[in-house]
């Protein structure tokens, strides 16, 4: 990516001062064209898991920013992130979701790519003079490296390394994964829409406890008394909304259930009862437990700067498309290889909440969308996320830390949005 | 899903196409009149509506669906679409939807399973959307009286880019 901004002496922190942001950063067109520059290209961008490219010529399509790549795994099994662009005249060279190859063949000229992206066939070559150096025009390849199976890309060759990146949340991701039960965590699935809003939007939502018993009341009063009371987080102390550096954030709802592997006086609720005596059938009683508790997803939501979420027992992924229109993949996950009754329980959990169908998805949506109409009103309003200012304790790490229903995630998102915007 | 468990059952005399069709097209007049009581009777108790995420699906169980209801979650959705709490259904979207190109899929005794096209549009926000399905429909005689054992909804774009929708296909 080109390292120009289009608007070098813009004052970013103007727009975004710690507990309030301006309203045109939802809609503004240059603005965006500059997160896409200064944010989505020179970070460390989410593009898939390592279970959506299982075997050596698998890929998957995917985005970072606006841009369209491919996912691939190569004969050696290494993994590489391409840009979907022929390097003749631009053809995208795969419109496929998944699958599996052995190369890319644009169906314009026919150059044929090499799973790694290195340019293997030039039809009729001698139309080239001898100048001409395959080595040159493989498809743009970018940065790759993965944490916990989680597969991320970066347009920057200067990029700190990930797990620098990710810093204090790696924790959290390590805790996140033991939703396998001990299994390998795996995609199973993903819901995708779209909403017409910006993308900001949506990554403070994840760490919004603050609208749950609000929007998501028919969600609630679908539950079970004892489900909806373990989901009443709000009003309880002993949740809260840690800042993670790096503009990520994790909101714990259920610290119950920070760690699956904890076992110690947990009891299985009623709604799993049925599925554990299925599972005794096969299993120990330990393993029963372990499984049932992985089968509910973890109790937070982690937040990562600038487009994942690994969220209660599902990926949420978004996709800046404009200003004003973003996309989201909301990625349902299985334990490979692990029972199915334990499997279909986690499906039908997934497809109750999330989805355009769901539970709370459309409700979501809706109400993001209710705040990208509602922008058009009173520009010169900020919008506030100061909720929790002065009340947040030190945390881990030196770190604030707010109570459950605390805007500090938001404040964290837009602290590190700001320091990248002005560099 | 197969008409098996229905077989067993007494027979009760043949459907015909034209009888399936007025059905699925009282079906879509209930469904845009939001008269979702009167949609839930409509139900045998033991069908299943749903709507697969990939538009050839078969396997259900073991694969996420966009929608997959029993008995009880049809009845929490209606609870959460006439609730007046669920804010993307309030106010709800309008819907008009056509329903066309029948087809026999498989005929038995007290049983039809009929094939059709669905076009929905939904006005809300002074935008319109539209919405493509193939629709499968599983008809039943029970004490004279045709229901809905299961319904299969295959929108087009199933596995595209959706919009929330707060409605019943
Ligand atoms: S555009 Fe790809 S070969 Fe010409
Ligand atoms: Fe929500």
């Amino acid at each position: 990516m080109s390292a120009v901004s289009s608007e070098p002496n813009r004052d970013y922190a103007a727009l975004s001062r710690g507990d309030r942001v301006r309203t045109t950063i939802y809609s503004d067109p240059d603005l965006f064209e500059t997160e896409m520059e200064k944010i989505f290209g020179r970070t460390w961008v989410w593009v898939a898991h390592t279970s959506e490219v299982p075997e050596k010529g698998s890929f998957k399509r995917s985005w970072v920013g606006t841009q369209p790549v491919i996912v691939s795994r190569d004969r050696k099994g290494e993994l590489h992130v391409l840009v979907n662009r022929c390097r003749h005249r631009a053809a995208t060279v795969c419109e496929h979701d998944s699958g599996r190859t052995s190369s890319f063949q644009c169906p314009y000229h026919g150059w044929g790519y090499a799973l790694d992206g290195s340019l293997r066939g030039v039809p009729y070559s001698e139309g080239y003079g001898e100048g001409f150096d395959k080595s040159q025009f493989g498809l743009r390849r970018l940065k790759v490296a993965t944490y916990a199976g989680m597969i991320f890309a970066s347009f920057n060759e200067a990029v700190e390394p990930l797990e620098d990146f990710l810093g204090h949340a790696r924790v959290w991701i390590d805790l996140f994964m033991k939703q396998g039960g001990g299994f390998p965590v795996k995609a199973a699935g993903e819901h995708r829409f779209s909403f017409p809003g910006n993308w900001k939007i949506q990554l403070e939502n994840t760490t919004d406890a603050y609208h749950f018993p609000v929007v998501h009341k028919p969600f609630l009063q679908s539950l079970d008394a004892q489900t909806e009371e373990m989901f009443s987080f709000l009003g309880e102390d002993d949740g809260f909304v840690q800042d993670l550096g790096n503009g990520h954030s994790v909101m714990v709802m259920m610290p119950e259930l920070i760690d699956l592997d904890a076992d110690e006086g947990w009891q299985i609720p009623a709604r799993f009862s049925a599925l554990a005596d299925q599972l005794r059938e096969r299993y120990d009683e330990e393993q029963v437990r372990r499984i049932v508790k992985a089968v509910g997803g973890v109790g937070f939501n982690l937040n990562l700067f600038p487009n994942a979420a690994c969220s209660l027992s599902f990926f949420r992924i978004l996709r800046p498309v404009s200003a004003t229109e973003t996309h989201i993949r909301h990625i349902a996950l299985g334990m490979e290889g692990g029972p199915p009754e334990a499997n279909q329980m986690r499906l039908r959990l997934h497809e109750h909440f999330q989805g355009p169908m769901g539970f709370g998805s459309p409700d979501d949506a809706e109400v993001w969308e209710r705040v990208q109409r509602g922008t058009a009103g009173g520009p010169d309003l900020d919008i506030l996320v100061n909720r929790g200012e002065g009340l947040e304790k030190q945390g881990l790490h030196g770190l604030p830390r707010g109570d459950v229903s605390a805007e500090t995630g938001m404040r964290a998102a837009y602290a590190m949005w700001e320091r990248m915007m002005a560099q | 899903m197969t008409g098996a468990e229905v077989m067993e059952r007494p027979i009760e005399g043949d459907i015909s196409l034209r009888e399936a069709e007025e059905f699925i097209w009282r079906e879509a007049d209930i469904l845009d009149r939001a008269d979702y009581e009167a949609w839930l009777a409509l139900w045998a108790p033991e069908g299943r509506y749903v709507i697969p995420l990939k538009p050839e699906a078969t396997d259900f169980e073991n694969t996420l669906n966009i929608v997959y209801d029993d008995a009880q979650m049809r009845r929490m959705r209606v609870e959460r679409l006439s609730g007046g709490f669920a804010i993307s259904a309030t106010p709800a979207a309008r819907t008009i939807r056509l329903a066309s190109r029948f087809v026999t899929m498989e005929a038995g005794p007290g049983l039809i399973a009929v094939r059709s096209a669905m076009h929905l549009t939904e006005d809300k926000f002074d935008r319109q959307r539209v919405f493509v399905a193939n629709v499968e429909h599983r008809l039943v005689r029970r004490d004279g009286a045709l229901m809905i054992r299961d319904k299969v909804v295959r929108m087009i774009n199933a596995d595209g880019v959706l919009t929330s929708i707060s409605y019943l296909f």
